[in-house]
Parts: structure tokens; sequence; C-alpha cells
């Protein structure tokens, strides 16, 4: 079989977002990655102590997978088909049978089976998002946004990576838009979405969600045992940073992106408030960068481990998350 | 963050792929740009992967004074733990550990290697033998 569908390819910060902007610019409805993440309201912080990776307390940056697809659908009247397979034999035929049918699909995808990953990147980690938009005889044609040019990924490694078991798996999870409407109403969309946003980060009841999580782990993080060694605090850090710069967009998370959503709203909006948030946004972005220096810097180190820097630059951050969310809801 | 401070470490990690992030370029406009790597992530991600080696290497070593079976060895070698191997195969945790025990690992049926070897992604055969090296 040899398919290859049109499609613009794009390098984007992050597989959910990004797809999801492929998608719907490919079936008519341009819209930016960071749009998709400002409208999604998908962007926040968590830090769940009892919930363990890899015997880690799970840090997260953006809301559950399938989330930002599923509330961007909800604010902008899209909707998607998706579609999931009891056993691999059924969701490869249905994959086959979209391309043949002309249909550029997204499939959700364990990055550790996915031979195109660089070797220090597989994890077990089974929401990954990519696209499907051809096949070459055993191969299919991948554009996966993470990476800078599109990708292939023999049948059998695709099926065992859509098929794996485990948290967040994908049972096959294949998804395209059907329907899209002409435009969006930024006039009415924007403002619900920053004030979703704003409210899961000053408002939500949970004391492991929001600017309450960022002082809760700065806290924690005090609280580590530094004696000897300290490999579980080292770990403990590491941990906390791999999800800030690997799951996410590299460089501060998910908030420059989002600095940038605020910057196109803002333009779109015509409100220029949105514009100086954006900066405020920005500067954001850099005291994550400076928490995630601080802990590698103590990750590396020789001496004896001292989260000092690093606790003082995460409540720091914390501060300036609330005055910039506290603004936003000010501004729209 | 500036177009001048994306930072272009080259991650060794990254073989030479690139990452798209969002900075401000001269004009104070947001541009996706690229960047070969950060040292920060590189020094997380390594410690994080050479977490899991350590572990593949212990684990080689009791199999080897017969105190573990290969099973251990290769669930740390795929990079996976007792909660990761167990969800991928849908054995319980507590059932998963005994079989780490090199007297239960012999007992164990094909049908149940085969779930083993099959989430590991691994043959029959290799599921139940230790590679001579560790780092193979």
């Amino acid at each position: 079989m040899s398919i290859e569908l049109p499609l613009s390819h794009r390098h984007t910060g992050h597989c959910e977002t990004g797809v999801s902007s492929i998608l719907l610019e490919n079936a008519g409805l341009p819209i930016s990655e960071p749009m998709v993440l400002g409208l999604s309201s998908g962007m926040i912080f968590a830090h769940f102590p009892f919930l363990r990776i890899n015997e880690l307390p799970l840090t997260t940056y953006r809301m559950p997978p399938g989330f930002i697809y599923r509330w961007l659908a909800g604010r902008i009247d899209v909707r998607w088909q998706q579609q999931r397979f009891r056993n691999p034999e059924a969701g490869m035929q249905a994959l086959d049978e979209a391309l043949e049918a002309g249909q550029v699909v997204g499939l959700q995808a364990s990055v550790y089976w996915l031979p195109y990953f660089p070797q220090a990147m597989r994890f077990h980690f089974n929401a990954h998002n990519l696209i499907v938009y051809g096949r070459d005889g055993d191969e299919y044609l991948i554009s996966d946004p993470v990476f800078q040019t599109p990708q292939r990924c023999p049948r059998d490694a695709l099926r065992r990576a859509r098929f794996v078991r485990g948290a967040l798996a994908p049972k096959g999870l294949m998804y395209f838009p059907v329907a899209v409407p002409n435009g969006i109403n930024y006039a009415r969309v924007v403002t619900p979405s920053i004030r979703k946003s704003a409210n899961i980060m000053l408002r939500a009841p949970l004391p492991w969600v929001g600017v309450r999580a960022v002082r809760g782990l700065a806290r924690r993080l005090e609280r580590l045992p530094t004696e000897g060694e300290a490999r579980y605090a080292r770990l403990y850090l590491g941990q906390i940073v791999r999800m800030q710069e690997e799951i996410g967009t590299g460089g501060g998370g998910f908030r420059f992106m989002y600095a940038a959503f605020l910057k196109e709203a803002a333009e779109k909006t015509h409100n220029r408030a949105l514009d100086e948030l954006a900066e405020q946004m920005t500067a954001v972005g850099d005291e994550w960068r400076q928490f995630a220096l601080a802990c590698s810097k103590q990750v590396r180190s020789k001496h004896a481990l001292d989260v000092s820097e690093a606790a003082d630059r995460l409540r720091s951050v914390a501060e300036s998350e609330k005055q910039v969310w506290r603004g936003l809801l000010k501004a729209v | 963050m500036k177009l001048s401070e994306v930072p272009q470490d080259n991650n060794p990690g990254y073989e030479a792929e690139k990452r798209a992030v969002y900075a401000i370029d001269d004009n104070g406009r947001y541009t996706v740009a690229t960047s070969t790597g950060w040292e920060a992530e590189d020094v997380v991600n390594t410690l994080a992967v050479e977490e899991f080696r350590r572990l593949a290497q212990e684990a080689h070593e009791r199999v080897l004074q017969g105190e573990a079976s290969p099973l251990e060895f290769h669930m740390y070698d795929r990079r996976m733990d007792v909660p990761t191997l167990a969800q991928a195969t849908g054995i319980w945790q507590w059932r998963l550990k005994r079989h780490l025990r090199p007297a239960v690992f012999r007992t164990l049926s094909p049908r149940i290697l085969a779930r083993y070897a099959d989430a590991l992604g691994l043959g029959l055969a290799e599921v139940q033998t230790l590679p001579v090296e560790p780092d193979a």
C-alpha cells in the first residue's frame, strides 16, 4: 500500500497542542499552537505527592492527556471523531482505511516503542500524540510535530506503540476533526478561556493544583533528605525539571507558549492589556527556567545537596504566577 | 525568553534532533525557534537514564549471584519498574514480585512468560536469559 496525503508538517513545542493545531489547519481551520493552548485552558501546574511515577511524585504543567483537544473542541465548536479498539489488528485496519479514504489522523501512542525517538528520550509515557498522513509499504509516514521533519515508523512498531497496556493506555486511539466552524469568534472565546485557566491556578479547591501547589512544592523540597549522596532528593528535583522541560516545551514549560497566546489574543481582541500581561507571563517563564537551573545545579553538584536556592526561586515563581493570573482576571 | 537566550547546548541525548521553543525576537514578537538542547535538561534526563542503568546493572549482579531472576534485569533494562511492568502485563504487583525470585521464575508457564516477553518486547528465550553484559 502506498499513500501520501497532503499535509503541512510543522515543528511545534508540544505534542497534543501541536497535533490539534496541525489537524485543524488541515481541516480548514487555521489555529496556532499557542492559541490551542490558550483556548483549551490546558496550561496549569499541579504536583501530587501521592501519585508516583517510578517512585517519584507526579508534577505536571498541563491538564491530563486528552483534555486539551477536548476542551478546545468545546470552546470553539469543533467536533472530533475518536475511536478506540479492542484489538491491535482492528486498530491498524481502521488506520489503513482512514488513509485510503483520504483522511489524515491523529494517534495516541507510547513514546518508548516509537523507533524514531532518540534513545535517551524513550521512556514509558503512553500519551504521546502524532499524526499519520501516509503509508509506504511497511512504513507509515508520520508527522510528529515535536520533530523538525516528518518521520517514518514500521507497522509493527506503530501497532505496539498504539496498544501498550498501562497508565494512560492509548487503546489505539485514533482521532480527527469531523466538523470545524468557519472561523473563531475571538471576542467570545478568549475571555472565558483565560478566566478558566486563572481560576484553576488561583482558586482550585485542591492544594495540589495551582499557585498553592507551587508553594506547597517549595515546602516539600525543603523537607527532602539531603544527607550523604541524597540520591532520592536528586531524582526528585530531576523529575520536576524533566516534566517541565521534556513533556513540555523546553525553557520554562508552557509559560512562553501561553505568553505567545496572550500576544496573539491581544491582537485579535484589540486588548492592549493582554500585551503587557504577555510580557509578565514571559517573565514568569524565565523564572521557571531559573528554578530549573537551580535544580539541575544541585543534581550534578558533588557537594552536599542544598535545596534552598531552588525552594526560594520556586516561592518567587509562586508569587509571580499569582500576580499574572490576577492581572489576567482584571484584564478580560 | 529572547531568541538570543534560546539554549543551543547540543544535548547528545537529542541525537541531532531539535526542539521547538517559543521566544521573543528583536521586534518583541513571539516566534518559534529551534533549540539543540539545554544543559539543565540534559543533566536531569541523564540522571533518569543512568538511574535505570544502575538498577539494571545491580539486577544483573543479583541474577549472577542467584538472588534475582532474569526478569528483574530485563525489567530495568527496558526502563520499567514493578508498577509499570505490572500494568503493562496485567499481572498483579504482588505476583510479579514473586516472579523476580529465581526459584519461582523457573516454574512459570510458557503463557506467563509470553506475557512478560511481549510486554518487554523480547523473545520467549530472551526473557529467560541473562545477557552476558548488562549494557549489551
